[in-house]
């Protein structure tokens, strides 16, 4: 290869764009170059997240503390393979190192992730933006992977060809940062002669830009690692034609098997304890109306739904686990065929498993789907599969109606086969909607389904555990403000009015009245208006219900001596308990969906209509599951 | 925009052999998209397993693992096959 650069090359002295102190760093590299890993080390995991205004891409900010930079902020870029695609992130990224992207400070300094393990491909990044003539250090990550493996490159060339620092790192285990506490304070001082020009192919298509990163790589004498021996001989088997499928379908099984075999110990073991917390709390209070206010006002319907964290937590560890493995891209591989049967393709299938944790993530999930369209109808289909915010109402109704009655041995049981159909009604009804919308509305050319299948890797507990820490987070916040007020405001309303001190019994109270007005309609569905209750404050979070059924049975003279499962067996026929369930697994009840559909696809159009199409569904399979079980059981 | 199919397209390369990359035959978001995963013309792919169903393919090319379906591969040409690699787990 010959010494020059590409024809068209072209010499372009970058100019530093301020002189003095800097406060804003930009971090940009191409998708799974180890980013995030590297943004949580270097802002010390202190860090905001929001979105970009009228897009849907999301932004992280942090303060650089890992670093000694608290001084600094650092913002993290979407992952991009270049500027000029078309896509979302891409134009994101161009904006906010323009500085045109409103509410992000113009960044003073760029850092540059590549992957050292393929780093002929991921130079075509550095191109266009070391062209934007920002000061910039590119990181060289995953260095130690790569030299173990048996890699090789010359840092000094390489800096020499970019005219732009490069330092060796490893985000992982947190080596190679003291490089870029350097380079941050050089630029704080007066610039020097530090930039040199540097040979930029001057049409930046991706073809040129290849070429060019070829020809880089060549003089800077990279020497790619052998692939993962690992990598291949793992491969031989997950992606074996008859191993593959059945190990597939084994790990989807065993996802579910961890959550309830392993999170409904948790579950009940939280369950006494809180309600030992909460009696012991309530004795230590001097007042009589304080203690009912904390029993019944508030600690039942909290408890009733913090409960829920270990299997929710649990759900979500294993799903990161797999993602960050690597195992997800294969099971999209192995998955490409079936979804391609309902118009989609694998790409769709991690969103939707995503979905069976929580919808929200998932949805934010089908940005890696290309096809609008196809984005489109995974968005429609995400909220079918059942999340774990189904779990409550779901364990709730199975433990006070489902005899615990084996099936297959021990393994198997009632119980779970009932469970096991909830889960598959919700994934028919998105397989179903799917065909449905991509035979019809959101009809299009076959999408291209091209993947890359990442190397194998250990997890690391630490980026696991803060996402774990998230979750847990949120759901607890919302625990504690959103279902917290809800619970309040209906237990307030179950004994208004007042009469002469003595509050109004349940069916005359204001919720008393007002279920009462909706029963009609609830009627045939088996469900009474206590129950109403519990669907109209559900629409804000599904979890909400069971916190609701336990202040609305708590409040009630001839249910409160007895449990919740006790109230509603002697309530709810069996007909009505199922339609319950049922109704649950169609209902689109979650406001935090609604409102990441609403700005995933720019419009109140898809959340409505998908509202109404999935409490239409809803609506009608319950009545049918009533009307026919009442017929079956009497 | 024309697309023609091609005596060697990609998506005829045996699992196991070698090939160069001559041409893409694909709209252009779709071109752009690959040529950035190392799709591009000179370059040296090799097929390397089907998934379990027999399509999508994995290829390899430029160190990097890719699958692509058949409907994709089709459209992008290759010449000088080899059978190389015959071990291909390491």
């Amino acid at each position: 290869m010959s010494s020059h650069c590409s024809p068209g090359g072209v010499a372009v002295a970058a100019t530093p764009r301020i002189a003095g102190k800097i406060s804003t760093v930009a971090l940009i590299g191409p998708p799974n170059s180890g980013k995030s890993t590297l943004f949580n080390r270097l802002t010390g995991m202190r860090q905001k997240v929001a979105n970009y205004p009228g897009v849907t891409v999301e932004q992280h900010f942090g303060r650089m503390g890992g670093i000694g930079h608290p001084d600094l902020t650092l913002i993290d870029l979407p992952g991009i393979y270049s500027l000029n695609s078309y896509s979302e992130d891409a134009r994101v990224a161009v904006d906010v190192l323009h500085g045109n992207m409103p509410g992000t400070p113009a960044p003073d300094a760029v850092l540059l992730v590549l992957d050292a393990l393929q780093l002929s491909r991921q130079l075509m990044l550095a191109a266009p933006i070391l062209a934007l003539g920002l000061p910039t250090m590119v990181l060289l990550n995953m260095s130690d992977l790569m030299e173990r493996r048996g890699g090789e490159i010359d840092p000094l060339a390489l800096a020499r060809e970019l005219g732009a620092p490069v330092a060796m790192i490893s985000a992982t285990k947190g080596a190679g940062f003291d490089a870029i506490a350097r380079f941050l304070c050089r630029l704080s001082e007066p610039p020097e002669a530090r930039q040199q020009p540097m040979q930029l192919p001057v049409l930046q298509t991706a073809a040129s830009c290849h070429q060019w990163a070829a020809q880089v790589s060549t003089r800077t004498n990279y020497k790619a690692p052998s692939s993962s021996y690992w990598t291949r001989r793992l491969d031989a088997v997950l992606l074996h034609k008859i191993w593959g499928p059945l190990i597939f379908l084994a790990v989807v099984i065993g996802v579910f098997q961890v959550v309830f075999e392993a999170g409904l110990p948790l579950t009940d073991w939280l369950t006494e304890v809180f309600t030992k917390a909460g009696a012991a709390a309530v004795t230590v209070l001097p007042y009589h109306w304080l203690q009912v206010l904390l029993r019944d006002g508030l600690w039942n319907g909290v408890q009733a739904v913090l409960v829920f964290l270990p299997q929710i937590l649990l759900l979500f560890l294993v799903i990161n686990l797999l993602e960050d493995s690597g195992y997800l891209a294969r099971a999209a591989l192995i998955a490409d065929r079936v979804m391609r049967s309902i118009g989609l393709n694998g790409k769709a299938f991690i969103p939707l498993l995503s979905a069976y944790a929580c919808a929200v993530p998932a949805i934010m999930a089908t940005r890696t789907i290309e096809n609008k369209r196809d984005r489109l109808a995974t968005i429609l289909i995400a909220p079918f599969m059942t999340c774990s915010a189904r779990l409550p109402i779901y364990t709730l109704i199975i433990a006070a109606f489902i005899p615990n009655r084996p099936i297959l041995g021990d393994f198997f049981g009632l119980r779970a086969a009932v469970m096991l159909c909830l889960y598959a009604m919700g994934f028919v009804a998105a397989m179903g909607t799917a065909r449905l919308l991509k035979s019809s509305v959101l009809k299009a050319n076959a999408a291209p389904f091209i993947l890359e299948l990442p190397q194998y890797r250990w997890p690391t507990v630490r980026s696991v555990a803060l996402r774990l820490y998230d979750r847990g987070k949120v759901f607890v916040q919302q625990t504690g403000t959103v279902i917290l007020s809800v619970t309040f405001v209906l237990w307030l309303l179950s004994i208004v009015p007042v009469h002469h001190g003595t509050v109004a019994p349940l069916t005359e109270s204001i919720i008393g009245r007002l279920g009462h007005f909706i029963e009609p309609v609830l009627h045939p569905l088996g469900f009474n208006w206590k129950i109403g209750i519990g669907l109209l404050s559900s629409i804000i979070a599904r979890e909400v219900i069971v916190g609701t059924l336990g202040t609305l049975y708590g409040a009630d003279p001839a249910t409160q001596s007895v449990g919740l499962q006790a109230a509603l067996r002697h309530d709810m026929t069996i007909g009505g308990a199922i339609a319950l369930v049922v109704f649950f697994a169609f209902a689109m009840q979650c406001t935090s969906t609604l409102a990441v559909v609403r700005r995933e696809t720019n419009s109140w159009k898809w959340p409505a209509i998908q509202f109404c199409y999935m409490s239409g569904l809803a609506y009608l399979a319950a009545l049918a599951a009533n009307q026919i079980l009442s017929r079956i059981f009497f | 925009m024309s697309r023609a199919l091609v005596s060697t397209a990609l998506s005829d390369l045996a699992i196991g052999s070698c090939a160069t990359l001559a041409t893409l035959d694909l709209p252009d978001e779709i071109q752009g998209q690959l040529m950035h995963l190392g799709f591009v013309p000179e370059s040296r792919v090799l097929a390397l397993r089907r998934a379990p169903a027999g399509d999508p393919t994995v290829y390899c090319v430029n160190g990097a693992e890719i699958a692509l379906r058949k409907e994709t591969a089709q459209f992008i040409s290759i010449h000088s096959v080899c059978l190389a690699e015959r071990k291909v787990t390491q």
